[in-house]
């Protein structure tokens, strides 16, 4: 069995070797011409005058096209068609494509890209949240609103209550390879684009409908991103339309990738959160009633910012039941980068929320968060065992039995580990000892004081589109008995060709050696969703399987009719084939003689995610088929003199089912666990009254460095299948990890809640800075 | 220019060289060497690392800011380069393999690379050889991993051939164009150099190129006339006698610190946060100086330490101390043509501290640096030298924060006084790195923190603590 060995990544040795190609690294021919984006140098505002004569006066410039040369659709939003390739006119954001310059050289294209002399008419931009409240600058009509119960009357009845605001900040994905498109023109109005992309069938679209062609005139290929996170979702689409229409526009294939700062001034980002709240509860820290206000700064255009929002709400209980609760979602519109996709879409920000709030009811009563954590958790599923089916048909509230607890948006929680988790890491991780000794080094007084703090994940798996959730898979069986797979998928270095790849080699018994992976092709699977949501193996792991049973069954019926035995009992292992009367033959044996019989040896495979349904204006249904947990615990050190600190230990168990490849899993928990610390401590976005994003290059935006990743870093995986029948009862591992950062986050809190009595209501990212500030109001300094 | 270097292992000969031309560029656009890649193009992110070997040894350097120039004479070892002649992998390779160090896979090469590096040195600090290198998949962890489970393996023998002097290549380092050209040029000698910067001084003198190659890689400038600085070995010594420690302007900080960490550890300390590995290999003393910026980490250090700066116009010299060089933002006392050709240090007892302050731990920008000397005797202060870079437009001494401590007892009260008097001396700015309030109370704290390190017994840094 293929499934569950912790095999490399399929590319382990390419990566190490420096073989393996990214898009930037695909030979082209020697006329390939380069792309390079001329930028809007105001934040709102329109253009009065666009004088290029002297873009297209510099050395090695081709071409320059603006709006009015697109010949057909000017336009790479992934939503509402409110994203211009090229400037209309109307300027929306700093950094925006104002024109289009085709050169000889990639240097060319840059250096010509700054020689535009723009004239604008300047608007005053709206860039925070304040500004969009103020100026009543919104997407969709009104804010969204799901509702459990009466949750002000709940929390005006409860015998305590708190009220708070935090601002939690947005995130760069920071890829290591930036964005990059190459596009080549073919015979007969025909495009192929090489795009770094999470989602090939949307740059398919996009082409297409910048070409005026038909989608099957373009083909999209992507075998691997260096890093996507989400900022590849939607993000590519400009490179890839640009270098079509460019290179439609010129006959000769263009190339295009962003600069690491046009990266960052350009493309989208997390979305920043402020979160209003308040909370009801009684003396032990349980929760009567929570409201939420979370305002999203969604950017200049809608890209996925209803959905990231709705997802936001979505998390706003994390794992905690909420007897009554209101969640009032506002997706503001601002002169900034459109925010996107960004691992946990929307999930994190909202559970910062709910995390921040028991993190404050815990210190109001005095308590350990941990504890009150565990107090508020859902009830655990435990008594009809972690495996057990689902039952048929909505829960009945049967006297006698507890009544199914729901969140806030209807889903029953009936898969709830979480408390055998926290037990079982407690232990491990030796908390409450560590809490006591953390405790009676800051009693002590000094300048490095310590914080600790164990927080959960419980993360919604679906797309909450729910007909997203649907995934194709093409499979061929070649008479050498190697087999080649593809499906709608793509690699951005979490592994899935290589899960896949597993499952494929598990369905027909082979080694792992047997199956090739092949890049993600549009021209092999057609309307694939983006690999995202996590999705990536459960959907196609799927598709895949179902691809290969089918031609399993159809080798088994070919062995059934030439050996008179029934094709059920035919099972593939090791390499064999045997029949149910113990008679066994060579994979390639079989595959021979089912060719000579003329059986087909290729399949297509699809799978569509069974009972989920949503209704995201109403807030009701079940949008997610199953929820993935985790729990950490992280300590860290803080310097009370500058607001430095460093994490020094971190603790987690996390739960991806019955694991498809047990490291790849880990290697998902420690990268996500640290980039989402990152996202809340060092990394942060800073813009100028402009407009201007000030961050935008790994010299003023820091990611976590080597030394930021915990010095202690213990991840287990939590043993235990998936009680829904996904590819082999995995679970999807992709973003979940990243929300247990929060953790450091809290951790951070808790020692700076050390130096006094006030609640320290740290904002993200606890910068140092923000550190500081936050022990001044502890030790109630009135900084 | 025609430059000649070896490149994994075999001579490589280039005529008509442009000057400003990166490693980078050259290897992956012109010699098809994709392995190597562009992470951020400015030296932040260690993607494009490859292993650069000269006199002086093998340290891993970032190509995406290397001129090709600067390679003259030297060898080179890119990703594809760093395994054997007939498909072996090295130790770092396979680790991380074996580790599952690699997930989208783009950073990979240079971790690959900075590991062979570090690995050839026997360097096992890993935290301190990869602090150049970023990666957003993994965490990290089983990179560390790898590491360490490399450190055993024996260096492979086509790593150590580029260590023998005779393997450079036959053909000289570097011969100019065939008519003499003004335009770009390596001189051998400061004596040399000092001829050409005072007939060119509207030129660019390159010597790490840890600044300046920002200006082609970002600003996107075109450098008229340039002058490498790397092969003139005259402004690469250390000179230490009984009164003082000269350094010249073309030492390395990754060649300062061990001398510091012998003369001065607080300062040697802080440097291993300069830039990172790679950055370290190629930036110099000398460079962090004359480009005057109020954030560069050796200056208030080495003011801190009553360092004299040694400058240079064609034969004429003179020295000045360090701080007045600095005569406000983007303005140096440097007439056009002269250069930085040494600082040096007077002999003391070491009493410096160095604090920086910054977002993330290694490899970032201070928002603040604050190095004290602060001499004690009998319960009296007696000198106090204070520094600060980050405070001001320069890299600026705290005088009324000095006046506050010197004839007055080291005691709390005092200290607590002259954080105060910090105010006069500086009127800190916001930006994206901190803001004025930030500063100025961070700045105040660094001087609590020296009292209380030469006090007290507590730790003083997080760096000390463990779970």
């Amino acid at each position: 069995m293929s499934v569950p060995k912790p095999l490399p990544h399929d590319a382990a040795r390419m990566h190490v070797t420096g073989a393996a190609r990214y898009v930037d690294d695909i030979p082209a021919p020697a006329d390939t011409l380069h792309l390079a984006f001329g930028l809007s140098t105001i934040a709102a505002g329109r253009i009065t005058d666009m004088d290029l004569s002297k873009v297209r006066a510099a050395p090695g410039v081709v071409a320059v096209l603006t709006a009015d040369d697109l010949p057909f659709d000017n336009d790479v939003s992934p939503s509402v068609h409110d994203e211009p390739l090229l400037s209309d006119g109307a300027v929306h954001y700093l950094g925006q494509a104002m024109f289009l310059v085709i050169a000889r050289s990639h240097l060319a294209a840059r250096r010509a890209a700054r020689h535009g002399d723009v004239s604008y008419a300047e608007e005053t931009p709206i860039l925070t949240v304040d500004d969009a409240l103020a100026a009543g600058s919104h997407f969709e009509d009104g804010p969204r609103i799901y509702e459990k119960g009466d949750a002000d009357a709940a929390i005006a009845a409860a015998p305590h209550r708190i009220e708070g605001v935090i601002e939690i900040g947005g995130q760069e994905h920071f890829y290591l390879e930036g964005q990059a498109a190459l596009a080549l023109p073919q015979e007969d109005s025909e495009m192929v684009v090489h795009s770094s992309t999470q989602h090939p069938s949307e740059i398919q679209h996009k082409v297409a409908d910048a070409l005026g062609v038909p989608m099957h005139a373009v083909r999209v290929e992507c075998r691997r991103m260096g890093g996507g996170f989400g900022g590849k979702e939607s993000q590519g689409n400009a490179l890839a339309v640009a270098c079509a229409v460019a290179a439609r526009a010129t006959g000769r294939p263009c190339r295009m990738r962003y600069d690491r700062d046009d990266d960052m001034v350009i493309t989208g980002k997390r979305h920043d959160f402020r979160i209003t709240y308040e909370a009801g509860f009684d003396g032990d820290g349980r929760l009567a009633g929570v409201s939420f206000v979370q305002y999203a700064r969604c950017g200049w255009a809608r890209d996925l910012s209803t959905p990231v929002a709705d997802r936001a709400m979505l998390h706003a209980d994390n794992a905690y039941l909420l007897p009554a609760a209101r969640i009032e979602s506002h997706r503001l519109r601002t002169n900034t980068q459109s925010a996107t996709a960004f691992r946990g879409f929307g999930g994190p920000q909202g559970m910062v929320g709910i995390e921040r709030v028991i993190d404050e009811v815990a210190h109001t009563l005095g308590l350990d968060p941990a504890e009150v954590r565990r107090r508020n958790y859902y009830a655990a599923c435990s008594e009809r065992g972690l495996s057990a089916p689902r039952p048929s048909g909505p829960p009945e509230d049967i006297s006698g039995q507890k009544k199914p607890q729901t969140t806030p948006y209807g889903q029953v929680v009936d898969d709830f580990i979480l408390h055998e988790m926290t037990e079982a890491l407690s232990r491990s991780a030796d908390y409450d000892a560590r809490r006591r000794a953390a405790a009676q080094w800051n009693a002590r007084g000094g300048v490095i004081r310590k914080g600790l703090a164990m927080t959960p994940v419980k993360f919604g798996i679906s797309f909450t589109l729910t007909h997203l959730n649907q995934a194709g898979a093409l499979v061929h069986v070649y008479r050498d008995g190697s087999v080649r797979i593809n499906h709608g998928g793509t690699e951005m270095g979490q592994g899935l060709y290589q899960k896949v790849a597993q499952v494929a080699a598990t369905r027909f018994g082979l080694d792992i050696e047997a199956v090739k992976i092949t890049a993600t092709d549009t021209a092999k699977v057609p309307n694939t969703s983006a690999t995202a949501a996590s999705s990536g193996s459960d959907l196609n792991g799927m598709a895949v399987k179902a691809a290969c049973d089918t031609i399993r069954a159809r080798m088994a019926q070919h062995l059934a009719d030439t050996h008179g035995c029934a094709a059920e009992g035919v099972e593939f292992s090791g390499g064999r084939v045997q029949l149910p009367d113990g008679r066994s033959m060579g994979f390639v044996e079989v595959v021979e003689s089912a060719y000579l019989a003329r059986i087909s040896l290729s399949s297509t495979g699809y799978y569509a995610t069974p009972d989920i349904s949503w209704d995201r204006i109403k807030g009701e249904g079940r949008p997610f088929y199953y929820f993935a947990y985790g729990v950490a615990a992280t300590e860290v050190a803080l310097d009370t003199l500058s607001g430095e600190y460093r994490i020094l230990r971190t603790d987690i168990v996390h739960d991806a089912g019955a694991s498809l490849n047990p490291a790849i899993d880990i290697g998902q928990i420690e990268g996500g666990y640290v980039q989402g610390a990152g996202w809340l401590t060092s990394e942060e976005l800073v813009w100028d009254g402009r407009g201007a994003l000030r961050t935008h290059a790994p010299s003023t935006y820091k990611i976590p460095a080597v030394s930021d990743a915990p010095d202690v870093f213990n991840v287990t995986l939590w043993d235990g299948a998936n009680r829904e029948a996904t590819i082999y009862r995995s679970k999807a591992v992709g973003e979940p990890p990243l929300m247990l950062g929060i953790s450091a986050l809290m951790a951070v809190s808790d020692a700076v809640a050390s130096c006094g009595e006030v609640y320290p209501a740290l904002d993200a990212p606890a910068t140092p800075e923000r550190v500081l500030m936050a022990i001044g109001r502890v030790r109630g300094d009135g900084v | 220019m025609n430059i000649s270097f070896r490149l994994n292992g075999e001579s490589v000969q280039l005529r008509d060289v442009e000057a400003t031309t990166t490693l980078l560029d050259w290897l992956r656009g012109t010699r098809g060497l994709t392995g190597t890649k562009e992470g951020c193009n400015e030296g932040d992110c260690g993607a494009c690392t490859v292993v650069v070997t000269d006199a002086d040894g093998t340290r891993a350097m970032n190509s995406c800011i290397l001129f090709l120039p600067q390679l003259a004479g030297k060898a080179v070892r890119t990703v594809e380069g760093v395994g054997g002649p007939d498909g072996q992998l090295h130790p770092a390779q396979d680790a991380m393999i074996a580790h599952h160090g690699s997930q989208c896979g783009f950073c990979t090469p240079g971790f690959i690379t900075s590991m062979a590096a570090a690995h050839l040195n026997g360097e096992r600090d890993h935290e301190t050889a990869l602090a150049g290198n970023l990666c957003r998949c993994t965490g990290y962890a089983p990179i560390l991993r790898a590491a360490r489970s490399a450190e055993a393996a024996p260096v492979p023998d086509w790593m150590t051939q580029d260590a023998q002097p005779d393997r450079c290549g036959d053909a000289p380092p570097y011969t100019p164009d065939g008519e003499v050209s003004h335009a770009a040029v390596v001189p051998e000698t400061s004596d040399e150099l000092a001829a050409w910067y005072a007939a060119n001084p509207d030129g660019t003198l390159v010597a790490g190129a840890t600044d300046v190659g920002l200006w082609v890689t970002k600003q996107l400038r075109e450098l008229p006339h340039v002058a490498f600085l790397n092969r003139c070995t005259d402004l690469q010594q250390i000179t230490e006698t009984p009164e003082e420690i000269r350094i010249g302007a073309g030492v390395t900080i990754a060649r300062l610190i061990p001398l510091m960490d012998r003369l001065h550890p607080s300062f040697g300390t802080m440097l291993r946060r300069y830039g990172a590995t790679q950055v370290r290999a190629a930036a110099t003393i000398g460079g962090n100086i004359a480009n005057g910026s109020p954030i560069g980490d050796g200056p208030p250090a080495l003011i801190a330490l009553g360092a004299r700066l040694h400058l240079r116009h064609g034969t004429t010299r003179r020295d000045m101390p360090l701080e007045e060089f600095f005569i406000e933002y983007g303005k140096q006392d440097r007439q056009p043509g002269e250069f930085v050709e040494a600082v040096s240090i007077p002999r003391q007892a070491d009493t410096l501290a160095c604090y920086k302050v910054s977002k993330r731990f290694d490899q970032d920008i201070s928002a603040l640096l604050g190095c004290f000397n602060i001499v004690v005797e009998s319960g009296t202060i007696r000198h106090a030298r204070i520094a600060y870079g980050g405070m001001a437009g320069t890299p600026k001494r705290a005088s009324a924060q000095e006046a506050a401590l010197i004839g007055a007892p080291w005691s709390h009260e005092t200290v607590q006084d002259a954080a105060g008097a910090l105010e006069r001396d500086f009127t800190p700015m916001s930006d994206m790195r901190a803001s004025a309030e930030y500063r100025m109370e961070a700045a105040k704290n660094l001087l609590h923190r020296y009292f209380l390190e030469r006090t007290g017994g507590a730790p003083g840094s997080v760096q000390e603590v463990t779970a």
